[in-house]
C-alpha cells in the first residue's frame, strides 16, 4: 500500500490549491504578529482593564507565549475549513475527472486506496498543523521572547510558570491534530458521497459551521446532543492551559484541571474519525462506478 | 523683661504640651526602631489568593529605600501585587512625623495584648487617609495595620516576626485587599458554550484577596540602588 499512499502524496502537493492553506495561515500569523508587536501593549492594556483596577501587573505579559495563545484561538477554529479544501476533494475530485475508475481497476483494492487517499490527506493535515505551530509557537518565542503565561480567560486568570507552559504547547498541539484529523475525515465522508468537487467541501464546511454554532448555543435543549458533537470537543486543547489549585488557592505546577475532560475528547474525535472513515470505506466499496 | 521671659516660656511649654498630644510614645518607639533601617534588600517567597486568579509560589526580591520607595520583583516572571498597597509598608507609613496619633484602646491579638493607635495625617499630598495600627508595646513591634488610601481602597496588612526584630522588620507580612469584579466578554476570550456555573461565578467575586509575603533573608543597611525602583 506504500506506493499508492506515495502517489496520492504527491497528487496533493502536486496541485496549486494546496499552498493556499499553507499561505493563508502564514499571512494571517504575520499579520497577526505585527499588529501586536506594534500596538500589543494598548491590547494587553484593554484585556487587563479589570485586573488593574485591583492589581499591578509587573512582567512581560505580552510574551510569545501569550501570542501563541491568541493565534491558536483564532486560527484553530478556522483552520478545519482549510483541511476541508483538500480533504473534500479527494474522492470525488477523482469522480468529477473521471480517473476514479482507472484507479479502482488497479490490483489494489478500493479499501487500500480510500485509506491511502485518508492516510495523505492526513499527512497534509499534520503538515498544515506543523506549519500553524511553527509559525504561532516559535515563531512568536522568537520575536516576542518568552516569560510566564498569564491568561486571561471569562471567569479568571490562570498564571502559569514559563517553564511549565511549552510542554502544554506539545500538548495542545497533538490534541488539534485530532480534531483536524476528525475534519479530514468527515471531508472525507462526504468527498466519497459525491462526485463533483465543490458539493464535499461546501457541505463539510457548512456541518463543520452546523455543529460549532449549535455546540456554543447554551440552549438547554441542545445541551443533551453536545457532548456527542465532535465540534463540542476541538477546542478542548484550551484545557491543557488550566490548572488545578490547592485547598489555599495555590496553582499546582505541572498539573491540569481537567484531564478526564481532555481524555474523553480524545476518545469521541478518535471514535469519529473511525465512523467517518469505516463509512467512506463503505460507500466506496458499494459505489457504482460504471455508470 | 522678667514678663517676656515667662511668656516665652509659657510658649515653649504650649509647643510641647501640643508636640505630646500629636505624637503618641509608643508609635515614636516604633519609628526609631525602623529608621535604624536606611534599606534593604530580602527575599522570600510570594502567594498569591485572589479569587479570579489562579497563581503559584513565586520567589521575590523586595527592595526598600528610605523615605518610601519600595519594589517586589518576582525572580523572573510576572507577578501581581495590590494597587497602591504595597508602598503603604510600615516604614513608609512611618517615615513621616506628620501625623495625629490617637490611642484607641488595646485588643487581644494572636494571644498578646496589643495598643490600638490610630493614625491621622496633617500633611495632604500623603497617600493615605487613616491607619490603624495594632502595636506590642513591650516590643514596639506592629503586628497589624489597617489602611484607608486616597486613590486604592483599603489595606489590611498583618506582620509576623523572626529573625530581624530588633529592626522591626517582618518574617512575613500579609497584605489583605478588596478585590474588584472580573469578567473578560466572551467575544474576547473566544470561550464559547463552556460557561461556568451562576454559583461558581458568583463566588470569584466581591472576595478579599491576600498577598502574602515570606521572607527568607534580609541585607540591611548594604545600600540598594535608586535605578531598582
Amino acid at each position: 500500500m506504500w506506493p499508492i499512499i506515495q502517489i496520492e502524496t504527491f497528487k496533493i502537493f502536486k496541485r496549486p490549491r494546496t499552498y493556499i492553506a499553507f499561505g493563508a495561515i502564514a499571512a494571517l500569523i504575520l499579520v497577526i504578529q505585527m499588529g501586536l508587536k506594534i500596538d500589543g501593549e494598548s491590547y494587553a492594556a484593554f484585556l487587563m482593564k479589570d485586573i488593574n483596577n485591583t492589581l499591578i501587573v509587573d512582567g512581560k505579559v505580552l510574551n510569545g507565549y501569550l501570542i501563541c495563545y491568541i493565534l491558536l484561538q483564532l486560527l484553530l477554529v478556522h483552520v478545519p475549513l482549510l483541511v476541508a479544501l483538500i480533504a473534500a476533494d479527494m474522492i470525488s475530485g477523482e469522480a468529477n475527472l473521471g480517473t476514479l475508475r482507472l484507479l479502482l481497476t488497479t490490483p489494489y483494492s478500493r479499501t487500500q486506496w480510500v485509506l491511502a487517499k485518508f492516510i495523505a490527506a492526513s499527512f497534509y493535515t499534520i503538515l498544515l498543523l506543523i506549519w500553524l505551530a511553527f509559525l504561532a509557537l516559535f515563531l512568536s518565542m522568537w520575536i516576542f521572547g518568552t516569560d510566564d503565561l498569564f491568561l486571561m480567560k471569562s471567569n479568571y486568570v490562570v498564571l502559569i510558570e514559563g517553564q511549565d507552559v511549552f510542554w502544554r504547547y506539545v500538548g495542545a498541539f497533538v490534541f488539534a491534530s485530532f480534531s483536524l484529523l476528525t475534519v479530514t475525515a468527515l471531508g472525507f465522508l462526504m468527498s466519497s458521497l459525491a462526485n463533483n468537487s465543490i458539493g464535499p467541501i461546501v457541505a463539510t464546511i457548512s456541518a463543520i459551521v452546523f455543529f460549532t454554532i449549535l455546540s456554543t448555543l447554551n440552549i438547554p435543549l441542545f445541551s443533551a446532543i453536545k457532548p456527542y458533537l465532535f465540534t463540542t470537543h476541538m477546542n478542548n486543547w484550551k484545557e491543557f492551559f488550566d490548572i488545578k489549585v490547592t485547598e489555599s488557592n495555590e496553582a499546582i505546577t505541572g498539573s491540569i484541571l481537567n484531564v478526564a475532560k481532555i481524555k474523553n475528547s480524545i476518545i469521541v474525535l478518535v471514535v469519529h474519525i473511525i465512523l467517518f472513515v469505516s463509512a467512506s470505506v463503505w460507500i466506496v466499496r458499494k459505489k457504482d462506478i460504471l455508470s | 523683661m522678667k514678663f517676656k521671659s515667662t511668656i516665652f516660656i509659657g510658649i515653649l511649654m504650649c509647643a510641647q504640651f501640643l508636640s505630646n498630644a500629636q505624637t503618641n510614645a509608643l508609635v515614636e518607639r516604633v519609628r526609631l526602631k525602623l529608621n535604624t533601617v536606611n534599606d534593604y534588600t530580602a527575599e522570600g517567597v510570594m502567594k498569591t489568593d485572589v479569587s479570579f486568579i489562579k497563581a503559584s509560589l513565586g520567589k521575590v526580591k523586595v527592595y526598600y529605600k528610605k523615605p518610601n520607595l519600595i519594589k517586589v520583583k518576582k525572580d523572573g516572571g510576572i507577578s501581581l501585587l495590590p494597587k497602591g498597597g504595597v508602598s503603604i509598608t510600615m516604614n513608609s507609613l512611618l517615615s513621616t512625623d506628620q501625623y495625629i496619633a490617637i490611642e484607641a484602646g488595646k485588643q487581644l491579638y494572636k494571644g498578646k495584648t496589643l495598643d490600638v493607635i490610630k493614625l491621622v495625617p496633617t500633611d495632604d499630598k500623603l497617600d493615605w487617609v487613616i491607619s490603624t495600627l495594632w502595636i506590642d508595646p513591650v516590643e514596639a513591634l506592629v503586628y497589624k495595620t489597617f489602611t484607608t488610601t486616597k486613590d486604592n481602597g483599603s489595606f489590611e496588612i498583618a506582620m509576623d516576626y523572626g529573625a530581624y526584630t530588633s529592626y522591626g522588620l517582618p518574617s512575613k507580612i500579609v497584605f489583605g485587599f478588596n478585590t474588584k469584579d472580573y469578567k473578560l466578554p466572551n467575544g474576547i476570550t473566544l470561550e464559547f458554550g463552556d460557561e461556568a456555573p451562576i454559583s461558581k461565578q458568583k463566588a470569584m467575586k466581591n472576595k478579599k484577596g491576600t498577598i502574602e509575603i515570606a521572607y527568607s533573608s534580609y541585607i540591611i543597611n548594604k545600600g540598594v540602588s535608586s535605578s531598582l525602583f
